[in-house]
This record gives C-alpha cells, structure tokens and sequence, in this order.
C-alpha cells in the first residue's frame, strides 16, 4: 500500500463512520431518495453471462437466501441447429457454483440468468388476498413478510418461476431489486458480482443513465411477452427458444 | 292487528340485531387492528418500504473499496479486468469496509478462483478468454504468471 | 420414474399447494351441492325430495364448519388470516373468501337452519333439561312465539333466503374455481370453464353425499327409505353429471384440438405423473362407472333393492371421483413446469401438517359433527320426533 500513514489515519476513521451509517441500515442513511424519481429495472445481456454463478453466490449472501431456494438462478440452454422449440436446459442448482465444463457441442449454447421481473402489470400482486406483495411508487415489487399470511397464491401466479416459500419465515419470498441497496446509491449484489457486466441496473426514470440510453438503442426483448406483464427485466440478444 | 304482527315478526327483529352489532363490532375492530400507514401509496403497508430498505448491506460496492485501496485501483484500471468489481472476486465485504482494522478479507486461492469463469465452456461467449486449466498450466495456481489485477500484465501480450 | 424429469424452474420442484388445498374444494363442494339439493324442495317444489331438506342442510352446516380448517392449517401464517377481512385486496378472487363464507354461514345457512328449525328449538327449549335446555333457550334468541302467523312469517323469510342462497352457494364454491381459472401463469388451470366445472362437479358430489347420508342413517334408525325420494335424487343426480361429464370432456377436447404450446407437456404429463388419478380414478371408477349404473337405473326397470345397491355404489364411486377431480386440478396444475420442459413428482408427507393423514381426517371430521348436529336438530321428518304441528301456547299471548 502507498497510501501514507497520516492520510491512513484521517481516512479509516471517516470511512469508518460513514460506513456505520450505511451499515446501520437507516432511513436517515439516504435522506435524499425520492421514491418519485425512480423507475427501477435491469438489462442483462446475454452475450456477456459466462455462467460463473457469482450473481447467485453473491444474492444469496447478501439476502440470506436459505439452501435450495433462489431469488436468482442461472439456466444454460442447449439449441440444435433446427430445433429451437426443444432446447435441453439445464441449472445443476440453479447455476449457484457454476456449470461442469462442456466442450463442443454441435449447436448453440449459452446463458441466460433470470431472476424476478418486476412487472408493471404483475400478475402476482393482482393476487395477493390481503396487499402483503405490490408493486412500490419506485417499481420494484416487494413482499411485506410481517403481513404476508404464506398462502402462496403469488408463487402459482407467477409466469417465470421466481418466488418460493421461505422455509424460515413461512412468508413468500423473492428477488427484491436488492432495494436496500439501490435506495442508498449502490447497485445490487447480483450487478455488483458480476465480472463481465452482463447485469446491469437500469433507472428508466433517469435520462442520465447509460442503461437507459442503451435501451433506446439496442434490441431488447423480455421473457414470455405474451402474457402482457409489462416486465422490466430486458435481455439482449434472448434467443426465441428461451422458455 | 298491528302488534300482532309485530309479535309475529319480533324474533326476526332480534336476528337483524345480532346481525347489527356483529357489523358493529367488526368495524370497530378493524379500526384498531388496520396498521395506521396501510393505504399510504397503494395496497399495502406504506412503512414495508422503510422496513425493507433499513437491511443492512452486506456487499460494499467498488467505490467503498477504492476508497482506501486507490493504488489496486491504479493497477486494475489499464488492465482487463477494469470492469470486474472487487467483491467478485473478494465476496462480500461491507464488514471490513466498516471496520478494516479488525475484519480482514481471506487469502483467495487463484488455483480454484479463476476457473470460475475462465475454465472452457461451449456455452461462454466465444470472445471470452477461456482455457483448459489442466492444459493450460497443468494445475499451478495461476497467480504463478498472471497478476490478478491485471492479468496481462508484464506477459507480453496486448494490455 | 425419477423424481425431476428434463427442466424444472428451481423454485417449481417443491409443490407450494398441498393436498390440504385438495380438500378444501372438496369439502366447499360439497356445501354448495347439498344446499342446492335443499333448495330443490323449498324453491322449485319438487315435493319427493322432502325426506332430506332438514338433512341437507344440516350435512351442508357439517361440512361448511370444517371447511376453514384446511386453509388454516395450510397458511404459512394463520394467525393472520384476519387480515382478509381487514384490507381484502379486490382484485384478488382469494379474497371474497373471507366475506363469501362468512355471508352464507350468517345470513344464508344458519339463518335457513333457525327458521326452519326454530319451532322444534322453543320446543325444545321448553322439554328438555341442564346444558341442553341452556343451549336451546340460548338458540331461540329469547324469543318463543311460534303461532301460526310467526311460523308462516318464517316460512315466508326462510324461501326468500333460499332464493339468495342458491347464488351465494354458486358464490362460495365458483370463486374457488374462479381463483383456478383467473391463472393466466398455469395453462391447466386458466379456462373460463373452469368456475362452471367446479361447480357442477360440485353440486354432482353434495347431491351424492346427501343420497349417502339419507340412505345410510335411514338404515341405521330402522326406517325405511323413501323410495319416491331416492328416485328423484339420483335422477337429479344423473342429469348433473350428464352435464358435468360434457363440460369436462369440452375442455378436453378442445385442449387436443387447439393444441397450444402446453399441450404436449401436458398430455405428457397426463399419460404418466397423472394417469393413475386422472385417466384410472377419476374418469374410469369415478365418471364412466357411475354414469353407466345410473343409466341402467334410469333406462330399465329394477327392483328395489337393485336400485339402491346401484345408488350407494354409484354415490360413493361419484365422490370418489369429484375427489379426483379436485386432485387433478390442484396438483396436476404443479406437476409440471411452467418451462414446458419438464416434471416434478408431489412428495406427500404422512403424518406432517400437511400431510395425508391430515387431509383424511379434515374429511371424515364433517361426520361426527353431522352426528352431533342430528342429535341436536333431529331431521327427521317421521310422527315420533316432536309434537306435530299447530300452535303452543306461548308467554304473553293475548
């Protein structure tokens, strides 16, 4: 380290303190977050995911997600050169330590991480019997786990397969934006742990963001359009045969 | 005649007040048991936002990092792993960005580390630098040639 | 078969609703059918079903109080469950539960149960001694006027909730089925048939337990059974199914004609994970065999005994197969993924809490409460129950 021992002394206390208030986990911590201003999605890009798992390993520790259960996951598809209504799709644990390496395979393959969608028109919220799961002023859909009464009729209605049941606090569980994070100016784990830049968070709010700017310039689609659920998690390059 | 309807009807009477004061009764329960911020900006408890961002972060984020550590900063930023955060390779570390002294980060064993990504897949991206490990180096830890900062560096290939 | 078959989503292998919500339907269905087999004797007049009008309702009580039951012991967090009648969210079907049971409890079964039954209750009130007669007294709501014009005001009150209750029955079990075929998520499930099916296999199943429950306990008190009666049960019974059998097979059929991008996994998923419940159970025992024996009731001329061996066999293989039904919805809909690639096998725990034992008894527990409810509120409509009808001398007449 080539930093002196006087400016080790003056910065370790003030990153010190600084740190406690963002460990402290306070509102006052970021006083400044305007629910307003934000309109929180992701972009993931599928050329870029290299299926190392870091964004699994990384969500699960910063949101103790329990063992066998995930709010993100990483599936590789397996395309033959014709066949694209049956790819072979596979997430030995949901990607969380990576995939056993595959040489050569006569056909496409890649990867294509997945996580909740936080749906502008989500059909999950719709169900919920007493307004435990919704959707915030900010975007991101949220479940309040001390109303939740665990009568998982979000986790049926869910096209893409991202809740579950917590086994611990027996409430509906999932990919949460990591908004504990974004609302004090961090990005989320899942974006933090990624080496290749294949996530990223997009604020389609702000006209400053490069995310934002991309998405005006590049083809994006969203997993299962059909369904209308107004997703905001946008993939680059999501081949057709992606269920 | 007409009391003797009424005492004909007088037991529907008392029904309809059953019914009457159950209602009553629910209402003001619900009163007291609504939580005071429900409604607040849609169906649901306006304080489950506050709640929700009040966990404590566990992973620092890069700029915590560069903070202190400007100089690995200086290393990494003319290198290829410019845009690979230290967190994924160090994991989570707001613990030791709140209390360096004491909370040290773990050694990391580049033997098991850099396979992670960099071992050959056919579903990686074909422009993602990726071999065979045992191949490659027959199993010596790869910081024995690459400096995991800047991997590149120093081995003659293009920064 | 191995336990996950091709690609499961991660968070699909586990089923998130048990048998628990097998049985809740079930138990709804049978509520709805038994009301309406009594409303065909107070509404529409069908006179030969009389014999069971008190009985009916009281089975539908039976079934009605456990029907809760299952739905606590599911929840994640019971002792919240109130929060639906606190903050109901209104887009939700789920929702209309809480007030949809509470509204045909009060205001529809309960209120038909105390009209109807209210002058056997000050009766009683007035015969009987101890906790019982405090039970009674407490049931008459301190009144005992039961003259001639109070028990015709009260038959009057007891057609118009009848004629309120048939909705509301149609109410508390169709929104079960809505709350299935509203999923746009789950292709077996979303169908706008699917509310009208629940309800027809619904009444299908209450007709049947009723014909069941008349037969068994008039054997049991040594009576003998109402032939008129049984009769005209199990033709209603017949037509119901008739009609219940072709809405299933039009969803069937239409499913293999339009043969969306579901179907294959599906059908797949039909011919092996649910052959045994689907194809075995519910359409061979619990569908084909009944409809055929009711058939041969209704197209041939047999004696009597040849008919009510038919009717028990046929009623019981009938509520074998609405279970099946309920089976197939419930668990079918998670047995397969919603990637359309893969199967997952339903792990049921034995004695767990939402286990199989625990799904037999929130059964069979409707019928010890039948029995207390019948030693109670005697249906029976033979001379020896009570006092026949006309009008007691009650306090403070004249």
């Amino acid at each position: 380290m080539n930093i002196s021992r006087r400016q080790m002394l003056i910065l370790l206390p003030a990153a010190a303190v600084a740190w406690e208030a963002v460990l402290a986990g306070t509102p006052e911590a970021s006083p400044n977050y305007k629910l307003t201003e934000h309109w929180w999605g992701m972009l993931v890009d599928i050329d870029k995911c290299i299926g190392c798992g870091n964004c699994v390993r990384a969500c699960a520790t910063e949101n103790d997600v329990p063992e066998g259960y995930f709010r993100t996951w990483v599936e590789r598809y397996h395309v033959s050169d014709y066949d694209m209504a049956n790819p072979v799709v596979d997430s030995p644990n949901g990607g969380k330590n990576g995939f056993p390496p595959v040489l050569e395979s006569g056909g496409k393959d890649f990867f294509v991480p997945k996580m909740c969608n936080h749906c502008a028109d989500s059909p999950c919220t719709q169900v919920c019997p007493v307004g435990a799961t919704f959707i915030s002023p900010d975007g991101v859909v949220l479940v309040d786990k001390t109303y939740c009464i665990g009568c998982r009729y979000c986790i049926q209605a869910c096209p893409y397969g991202c809740r579950f049941l917590n086994p611990k606090t027996h409430t509906a569980e999932k990919c949460t934006l990591c908004y504990h994070r974004i609302t004090k100016g961090l990005t989320t784990a899942c974006c933090e742990a990624c080496p290749t830049g294949a996530r990223q968070l997009a604020d389609l709010k702000n006209p400053n963001d490069p995310i934002h700017a991309y998405l005006r310039t590049h083809e994006v689609q969203v997993l299962k359009p059909y369904m209308a659920t107004g997703a905001k998690l946008f993939y680059h390059d999501l081949d057709g045969s992606v269920r | 005649m007409k009391t003797n309807k009424f005492k004909d009807t007088e037991h529907l009477w008392r029904v309809a007040l059953v019914f009457a004061a159950g209602i009553i009764v629910f209402v003001l329960v619900r009163a007291v048991l609504v939580p005071r911020s429900f409604g607040e900006y849609g169906h649901y408890r306006g304080n489950a936002l506050t709640d929700i961002a009040a966990k404590p972060v566990v992973f620092a984020g890069h700029q915590a990092c560069e903070t202190c550590h400007s100089d690995i900063l200086a290393v990494k930023k003319d290198g290829k792993h410019v845009g690979v955060n230290c967190e994924a390779c160090h994991g989570a570390l707001a613990a030791h960005a709140g209390d360096p002294g004491t909370i040290q980060p773990p050694k990391l064993d580049t033997a098991v580390l850099c396979v992670r990504c960099h071992q050959a897949n056919a579903a990686k991206p074909k422009d993602f630098p990726q071999i065979d490990a045992q191949e490659h180096s027959s199993g010596l830890p790869c910081e024995t040639c690459h400096q995991p900062h800047s991997p590149l560096k120093g081995l003659g290939a293009k920064p | 078969m191995p336990p996950v078959q091709g690609y499961m989503y991660p968070n699909e292998i586990e089923l998130a609703w048990s048998i628990l919500i097998v049985v809740y339907p079930y138990i709804t269905g049978l509520v709805a059918g038994a009301f309406i087999l009594a409303s065909l004797e107070r509404v529409f007049h069908v006179d030969a079903v009389k014999p069971t009008y008190r009985l009916a309702l009281l089975t539908a009580l039976a079934f009605l109080l456990v029907a809760p039951l299952p739905l606590q012991l599911h929840l994640g967090h019971p002792e919240r469950s109130f929060e639906m009648y606190l903050t109901p969210h209104t887009s939700s079907a789920m929702a209309m539960f809480g007030f949809v049971y509470l509204w045909y409890l009060m205001a529809v079964l309960l209120l038909e149960i105390w009209l109807d039954f209210r002058r056997d209750i000050v009766l009683l009130s007035q015969r009987t001694k101890g906790l019982k007669r405090v039970f009674y007294r407490v049931l008459t709501l301190g009144s005992t006027n039961i003259s001639e014009s109070a028990l015709r005001i009260d038959d009057r009150v007891g057609y118009i909730v009848t004629v309120v209750g048939i909705p509301s029955a149609f109410l508390l079990h169709g929104y079960v089925g809505f709350i299935f075929g509203s999923v746009k998520a789950n292709p077996w499930w979303s169908s706008p048939l699917m509310p009208v099916v629940f309800l027809f296999s619904a009444m299908v199943s209450g007709i049947a337990a009723v014909l069941l429950v008349y037969m068994f306990s008039t054997w049991y008190r040594k009576k003998t059974i109402d032939m008129r009666c049984v009769d005209t049960i199990a033709r209603y019974l017949f037509y119901t199914f008739l009609i219940d059998c072709s809405l299933e097979m039009l969803d069937l059929i239409h499913r293999i004609y339009e043969a969306d991008e579901s179907f294959r996994s599906l059908d797949f998923m039909v011919h092996t994970r649910l052959y045994l419940s689907q194809i075995v159970i519910q359409v061979y025992i619990g569908t084909l065999a009944p409809i055929v024996l009711l058939a041969l009731t209704q197209l041939l001329k047999l004696s009597e005994k040849a008919r009510k061996r038919i009717y028990a066999v046929a009623g019981s293989l009938v509520l074998t197969g609405v279970f099946a039904m309920r089976w197939n919805v419930v668990i079918g809909g998670q047995l397969f993924s919603k990637s359309f690639l893969g199967y997952t096998t339903y792990k049921i725990g034995l004695v767990t809490k939402e286990g199989l034992l625990t799904g037999v008894v929130l059964i069979l527990l409707p019928l010890p409460i039948l029995w207390a409810l019948v030693k109670l509120l005697p249906p029976w409509q033979d001379a020896e129950s009570l006092a026949p009808a006309g009008p007691v001398a009650t306090q403070g007449d004249d």
